[in-house]
Formats: C-alpha cells, sequence, structure tokens
C-alpha cells in the first residue's frame, strides 16, 4: 500500500487552515497527491482536464443568473421584504421552520430543484429572513443581519440533505444499494430509504430548535439593547 | 429533442458574455477567466469524445487551463465587483410599480423544473422524446431558466442585453467562487485515480478493536463525518468507510442489518458536508452569494445542527442494526 497519496489531503487540511485561495489550494493537493501516486505530468494534466470537464452539473445554477440579476434590478429583494414586514404574523422562527419542512418534504417526493442557495435562497428567504428578524429585533446590527442570513442558507442545506435521502430514486439510496449489490448482499431501494426517515425528523427537531433558539437570542439583544 | 450538449452551449454563451462585458470594462483577468470557462463548457463533450479515442492533448489543454483558472484566481488578479447599491432608489421605485409580479418568473424556475422532471416520461412519442431518456433534471432547469428568463424580461421590460449584463454583473460579484465547486469534485476524482481512498481505509483498519461493535459504530460514524469533510462529499466517503469498516466489521462480523448502516452511514456522513469548506456549494457559494464577510459563516451557523445530528445518528445506528 503506498500511502504517500495521502499528502494530498494533509495539503488541502492545511491549505483550508491557513485560508490560502482555495482554488490554488485544491489544485496543488491534486497535484502533490499525483506526484506522490509516482503519476507523470502530463498523465496529470490530463487527469485533472478529463475530471474537471466531467463535471461541470455544479455550475449549472449560472443559468438561473439572468432571470435572478433581472429581478433584483427591477427590485426583487426590496418587495420580499416589505411583503414579510408587512405579515403581522411571521416571525423568522415560523418562516424558517416552515421552509425547512417543505424542502424536507418535496425532497423525500425527489422534488429538490425546488429550492436552492442562487433559485431561492438569495433573492427570496434570505431578504424575507432578514425582515422577519427586524420585527424581533428592530435594531438588527451588522453581525446580526450576517448570522440570520447564514441561518437561512444553513436551514436550506438541512432541509435539503435530510430529506432527499428518504426518495427511493435518489443517487445515495441507488449508490448504496449498487454497493451492496458488488458485495452479494440485494437490497429493494425502499427498504435503505426507510430507515432515513428517523434522521430526517432528528435533523428537523435539532435545527429547529436551534431557529427558535437563534430568534430567541435576538429577542434578548433588543431587549438589553437601551 | 433537447440534448445535453445544448445545455452547456447555454451556459457557454452565459460565461462568454460575462467575458465581453469585462473585456469592454477592461478587466483582462476576469475576462480570461471567464473565456476559458466558456471554452470548457462549449468544448467539453468534444474533449471528452478526443480522450476516449484515444487523442489526450485536448484533456490536457483543459488540464493547463484549469492551472491557469487557479492562478488567476489564487494570484487576486480577478476583481470581485463590489454589492451595487448606487441605485438603489430606482429598485425601491421598480419593486412599488411590480409588486408580487416580480414573485412570477423567481417561482417559475423551480416549479417548470420540477414539472418538466415529473412529466419527461410523458413528453414523448415513438420516435421523438423531448429529452434524451435518462436524468432529465438538467435539461429540466435548463427550460425552466430560458422560460423564467423570458417572463422576467416581459415582467420587467427590459431588453434581453439586460438580462446578460445582469447574470455578468453577478458572475463578477461570485467570481472564482462559482467555479470552486467544480474543481473540488475534479479533485475528488484525482484522490480516487491515486489511490487516496483505499489508503485511507486500510489506515483506518489498523487503528480501530474489531471485537467491540461500538467502538466499530462510532468508528464507522466519524470516519464517515471526517472523510466526508475531507473529500467535500459523502458520496465520495461511503464507499471507503462501508469497505473499511461497514462491509467486514459492523456487518459481517457483528450481523448489524445492512439497510441501516447504508442509509443511516451516509446520513452522518451528510452532517460532515456540513462542516467543511470542501462542499463548496452548499457552504462557500451561499456565503458569496448572500455577500457575507465571513465565507465560514454558513458553516459556523450548522456546525451545532451538524455536531448534534452526528451523534443523534451513531446512536440510531448502534440501537437500529443491533434491533
Amino acid at each position: 500500500m503506498n500511502y504517500w497519496p495521502l499528502l494530498g489531503v494533509a495539503s488541502v487540511v492545511a491549505g483550508f487552515a491557513l485560508r490560502l485561495n482555495p482554488m490554488l489550494v485544491v489544485v496543488a493537493a491534486g497535484f502533490v497527491s499525483g506526484f506522490a501516486a509516482g503519476m507523470s505530468l502530463p498523465d496529470q494534466l490530463a487527469l485533472l482536464g478529463k475530471s474537471f470537464v466531467s463535471t461541470r452539473a455544479p455550475l449549472l445554477i449560472v443559468l438561473t443568473l439572468p432571470v435572478i440579476g433581472l429581478l433584483e434590478h427591477a427590485g426583487l429583494r426590496e418587495h420580499a421584504q416589505r411583503w414579510i414586514a408587512g405579515l403581522y404574523y411571521m416571525s423568522l422562527s415560523l418562516l424558517l421552520i416552515c421552509y425547512m419542512a417543505l424542502r424536507q418534504v418535496l425532497g423525500a417526493l425527489g422534488l429538490t430543484s425546488i429550492g436552492g442557495h442562487a433559485q431561492t435562497v438569495r433573492p427570496l428567504i434570505a431578504p424575507m429572513a432578514e425582515a422577519s428578524a427586524r420585527k424581533t429585533a428592530p435594531g438588527l446590527d451588522a453581525t446580526q443581519r450576517e448570522r440570520t442570513r447564514a441561518l437561512a442558507a444553513a436551514t436550506d442545506n438541512v432541509g435539503l440533505f435530510f430529506g432527499e435521502d428518504i426518495f427511493v430514486a435518489f443517487g445515495a439510496v441507488l449508490l448504496i444499494q449498487s454497493f451492496y449489490a458488488a458485495n452479494g448482499i440485494t437490497l429493494e431501494p425502499l427498504s435503505i430509504a426507510i430507515w432515513a426517515i428517523p434522521t430526517a425528523i432528528a435533523a428537523f427537531l435539532i435545527h429547529a430548535l436551534r431557529i427558535v433558539v437563534f430568534q430567541y437570542g435576538l429577542k434578548r439583544s433588543a431587549e438589553t439593547r437601551p | 429533442m433537447i440534448a445535453l450538449a445544448y445545455v452547456w452551449w447555454l451556459a457557454a454563451f452565459v460565461f462568454a458574455a460575462a467575458a465581453y462585458f469585462d473585456l469592454r470594462a477592461r478587466r483582462w483577468s476576469n475576462a480570461l477567466f471567464w473565456a476559458l470557462m466558456a471554452v470548457v463548457f462549449a468544448a467539453g463533450d468534444t474533449i471528452l469524445a478526443a480522450d476516449k479515442a484515444g487523442d489526450r492533448l485536448p484533456t490536457q489543454l483543459a488540464g493547463v487551463a484549469v492551472v491557469v483558472l487557479a492562478l488567476l484566481a489564487g494570484t487576486g488578479r480577478m476583481r470581485r465587483n463590489p454589492p451595487c447599491t448606487a441605485d438603489s432608489g430606482l429598485r425601491e421605485a421598480s419593486a412599488q410599480r411590480l409588486g408580487h409580479r416580480l414573485f412570477g418568473p423567481a417561482l417559475m424556475i423551480p416549479l417548470v423544473t420540477t414539472m418538466l422532471v415529473v412529466l419527461a416520461p410523458y413528453l414523448a412519442s415513438d420516435s421523438w422524446r423531448l429529452f434524451p431518456a435518462g436524468n432529465a433534471t438538467v435539461q429540466a432547469l435548463a427550460m425552466g431558466c430560458v422560460l423564467a428568463a423570458l417572463y422576467a424580461l416581459h415582467v420587467t421590460r427590459s431588453r434581453p442585453s439586460q438580462a446578460m449584463r445582469e447574470s455578468s454583473r453577478l458572475l463578477d460579484q461570485l467570481s472564482w467562487a462559482v467555479v470552486l465547486p467544480m474543481l473540488l469534485a475534479a479533485l475528488g476524482g484525482v484522490f480516487e485515480s491515486t489511490g487516496v481512498g483505499n489508503a485511507v481505509a486500510s489506515l483506518i483498519g489498523q487503528i480501530i478493536a474489531t471485537d467491540s461493535r461500538l467502538a466499530c459504530t462510532i468508528a464507522y460514524g466519524l470516519g464517515m463525518v471526517v472523510f466526508t469533510m475531507i473529500m467535500g462529499n459523502a458520496f465520495a466517503a461511503f464507499p471507503v468507510m462501508a469497505s473499511g469498516i461497514g462491509l467486514p466489521l459492523l456487518i459481517r462480523q457483528h450481523g448489524a442489518d445492512p439497510a441501516v448502516v447504508g442509509a443511516i452511514g451516509m446520513l452522518t456522513g451528510y452532517c460532515g458536508t456540513l462542516l467543511t469548506p470542501m462542499a463548496a456549494n452548499f457552504n462557500i457559494v451561499p456565503a458569496v452569494l448572500l455577500e457575507l464577510k465571513d465565507s465560514y459563516g454558513v458553516i459556523r451557523m450548522q456546525t451545532v445542527t451538524a455536531l448534534l445530528l452526528a451523534a443523534v445518528n451513531i446512536t440510531l445506528l448502534y440501537i437500529l442494526a443491533f434491533r
């Protein structure tokens, strides 16, 4: 067993810890583990190029940018904020918990493309979260505003990750099934997907509680501030 | 039929537009960066076909392009657009005028995409299909975006060039962060080909006490979290941890339920995804999209949830797998 390629992993960890530019860290780590595995430079360039070109799918969010850009230019975020501010019953925790529940349920039905950081969080959920946080803490300072927006993104991630695994045709379920099939264990996708439900419920409860605690923190800081 | 290639060309067009506007604004590094991306997207299928046919020059050139992209980003030559606040008065007025109509195109992207994904099997006759067989999500998303863009142009009464100008502005604001997920996925491919996964699995196998059920369960769960954090992706970590600990120790030696080991193990890996900058499209890109000052801001908000959930998952794994 050649352990030297692990140097690539070590350089990723070191690079992120030192907060070097991630693009440089990633390419450098690729070369480190390539040289450690004894590959020649032309081979490594070909491998890097091939891997890069084969993984274009995550970049398709750029297709949403013309729409989002146009709407933002026309005041979408301003409108979303004013609308939420006008709904008297809407609070930060209600907004984010409902969004998370929606994302989990739709994810479990296989409808994961219905949300996302570029499609829904930036134009809609983040400004709405900010407007509803202002109701709890009218003098929202820069740090609280930043943390509220980060929480909106975190809620999208939690909702997505712990909903999609319940869907039987989702990649993760099929990956697990094919891994076992290759090792001589036959399983139905449904029998795997069903075991994602306890975790999905736990994820919902834990994150919902954290959202409520966050809102309580905003309330406390608003009350103690003169 | 809408082939996958059209979608890549459309993305290449968005990148090319950004390159054009940056060229006109004399931001040379940005223009080169987006131009390279446009070429990679437009020529991608040709590059892969040439590689399959045994001609390695195109893939090597793509590798050189990746190195140039990283150098442009890493040397700080790319200028990031500041979020524009200048015409906020205009935006307020337009928001007042258009009201709820602004939500239409924004909601159209997810709704049209979802509808097309669901209806894809029916959008076909004997000899004709709207989407090629197999996964239609990518094409459906592209269609959703095009239709929503047309509707947005209608609602905002803008010219098409305005849409491209806005997307170029956003790209310059996101800058290299938008490319990071693709580069990290590529690193995953490189790690796999250089045997990093096997090395990790054999290391872990040497360390843990194999005759304790609890030790194996904890090692498997924590291994999924840590290895997912390193690879940025639970999909890459699962085969390594499952063949290193899950299958030989938990299932074969201790008789755990394979379905539980698979499902909850994968979800424990997802807790690692919430904790790592390597999962850039979930953790770093949103921080840039939401204009956070701290690029690890999203990870910070996820840390407590991820750690609590990982603990719950390992407990569930222990209880449910050996029930």
